[in-house]
């Protein structure tokens, strides 16, 4: 085979690939959308869950409560560690390495695993029950690594001469990271955190066993409750309300984009400074 | 009064940053102490080698090979469905895509990867099982329909790894090709592409590691037949699957085995993850 002819091949086979990938996308999101769309009714977001409504707006509300939480654990300790990371650690420390190692480890473990790991941990150990505290727990482990490795990324990207003109002003070492080098990184922290909502609003598989998959609005942190991706779960399962999950997968589809542009605003607002 | 203040912050942030450690020996300790048990109670070679699941039976069977080969035949087919059409689609965006363009197909691949599991599962339930059904044959839900889905849905991975290794290799090498009158495609693929090969390969063992554990995704369109693969167009039942339909009710040993089940699947992802750091730290050139 002469060179042009292969040549010619392999720009093909380039071309119909991207093509292949982004035209999976589209249809999709199309076939999703069209499929799902005419059955978004009014009656979907009543305010209490029974069989004949099939509601998800408990769900909707469960999801916003495990975001907070799940947030709320997650995100002091990301940020932590990326401080502790940056700031303070010297090079090549061994409790550096432990701490980037295990961090690689937690981010590979599939959901499931922690799924398994939050049931034996929080439900039964620690005795929570399913309880939405039980499921937050458990994402709260399974997002740190991407908020850590967010947040230590901005904060690697603020120019020590910042660091600098700020130790030379007289300020200490804390006034400088609260001042001086965590505000200038807060835009690249923000576009992990809401990565991490993403994460947590599409999680199905760890909260099956910790949090449950009761589709009703909960008393408290202490009570079961499932988020949306876990009602969509129940609602395909059965095989009796499609159309019902299929709304659901549209208002999933919905939050995903919104999320991915929003985190896209901010992300272009690191590259700027 | 600040010096102190200094002082202890200092070590809260390093408390802190011992949280990842204290997760990770956590997650060992409570999986291995739950399921190692049972394997022992079972036999490691009856529980591992075994080819017949029955929890049901008096006595009960726990043998999790059909599991294990179910895990590791959708794996494979969504490797040879996604790695391909995954490094095409990362030259294309590394060497082909024009600016204005990349700033839209960029975005579209990230959406790939945020989608929710359910929601491809449910995608998959619609679309691909009705037509795998009609042009291949069989009920639909098979390995095959299970490896294209999670062809799909390792390709954000795949793509975003290989574009990074990509963009890695010098351009002294693709310009050095095309000066030696090499055309643009064979400067690519016999220059570029054998130089970023090592990132490329971390690629593959990261989209490995995302297949292996995908578990609504492959529930909804596997068949979840807990019996050794038979063929591309019959069903399995991978490992994932089988812990999150049978703990629903599963009691006992039933129940302990299924844990066991997650401790052979997480010693999987823990191998794969070894693997990963050995190659992603060869490619740090």
């Amino acid at each position: 085979m002469n060179q042009k002819t292969m040549s010619i091949i392999l720009r093909v086979m380039v071309f119909a690939a991207s093509i292949l990938t982004i035209g999976v996308l589209l249809f999709l999101m199309v076939y999703i959308m069209a499929r799902g769309l005419p059955h978004l009714k009014l009656s979907l977001f009543a305010l209490e869950y029974n069989s004949e409504n099939v509601s998800m707006f408990p769900s909707i509300i469960n999801t916003i409560i495990m975001t907070v939480l799940s947030l709320s654990i997650a995100i002091p300790f990301g940020l932590a560690t990326a401080i502790y990371l940056n700031e303070y650690a010297k090079r090549g420390n061994r409790l550096v390495e432990a701490i980037r190692l295990t961090a690689e480890t937690l981010a590979g473990i599939p959901s499931i695993v922690y799924g398994l790991f939050g049931m034996l941990f929080f439900v039964i150990t620690l005795k929570m029950g399913n309880s939405i505290l039980a499921g937050a727990g458990t994402l709260s482990i399974m997002i740190l690594p991407l908020i850590m490795r967010t947040s230590e990324e901005a904060i690697k990207a603020v120019p020590d001469s910042f660091r600098e003109g700020s130790f030379g002003l007289g300020a200490g070492k804390l006034r400088t990271i609260s001042r001086i080098v965590l505000p200038s990184a807060m835009p690249g922290i923000l576009a992990g955190v809401i990565l991490g909502i993403g994460r947590i609003v599409g999680e199905t598989a760890a909260l099956i066993y910790t949090s449950g998959t009761l589709a009703e609005l909960p008393k408290s942190v202490f009570s079961s409750g499932s988020t949306l991706s876990v009602h969509m779960w129940y609602l395909s399962g059965a095989g009796l309300h499609m159309n019902e999950a299929a709304a659901t997968a549209v208002v999933l589809l919905l939050i995903v984009l919104l999320i991915n542009t929003f985190s896209a605003i901010v992300a272009k607002r690191v590259s700027k400074t | 009064m600040n010096h102190i203040k200094e002082f202890v912050m200092k070590y809260v942030f390093m408390i802190a940053a011992l949280f990842t450690i204290v997760a990770v020996l956590l997650i060992c300790v409570f999986l291995f102490a739950n399921g190692l048990p049972v394997m022992k109670e079972i036999g490691f070679d009856q529980f591992l080698a075994g080819t017949r699941w029955f929890p049901n039976n008096v006595p009960a069977e726990f043998g999790i090979l059909p599991m294990i080969m179910g895990s590791i035949s959708v794996t494979a087919g969504a490797i040879v469905i996604g790695v391909p059409v995954g490094i095409l689609t990362a030259v294309y965006l590394s060497h082909y895509c024009p600016a204005v363009i990349y700033r839209y197909i960029k975005p579209a691949v990230e959406l790939l990867a945020g989608i929710p599991s359910i929601v491809y599962g449910f995608f998959g339930m619609i679309v691909l099982v009705p037509f795998v059904r009609e042009f291949f044959g069989g009920n639909g839900k098979s390995v095959l329909t299970a490896s294209i889905l999670l062809g799909i849905m390792i390709l954000p991975t795949i793509i975003g790894v290989s574009e990074a290794a990509l963009r890695a290799v010098p351009d002294q090498y693709y310009e050095g090709a095309l000066a030696l009158g090499a055309t643009h495609e064979r400067s690519i693929f016999f220059t570029v592409l054998p130089a970023a090969k090592s990132g490329i390969a971390a690629a593959v063992v990261l989209g490995v590691g995302r297949a292996i554990g995908e578990t609504m995704a492959v529930i909804m369109v596997a068949g979840n037949q807990p019996r050794m693969p038979g063929g591309v167009l019959e069903g399995v039942r991978t490992m994932t699957a089988n812990i999150v339909i049978e703990m629903g009710y599963a009691a006992g040993q039933h129940r302990q085995a299924l844990i066991a089940t997650g401790v052979v699947l997480f010693v999987f992802i823990l191998i794969i993850n070894l693997t990963f750091n050995i190659v992603k730290r060869r490619s740090d050139i």
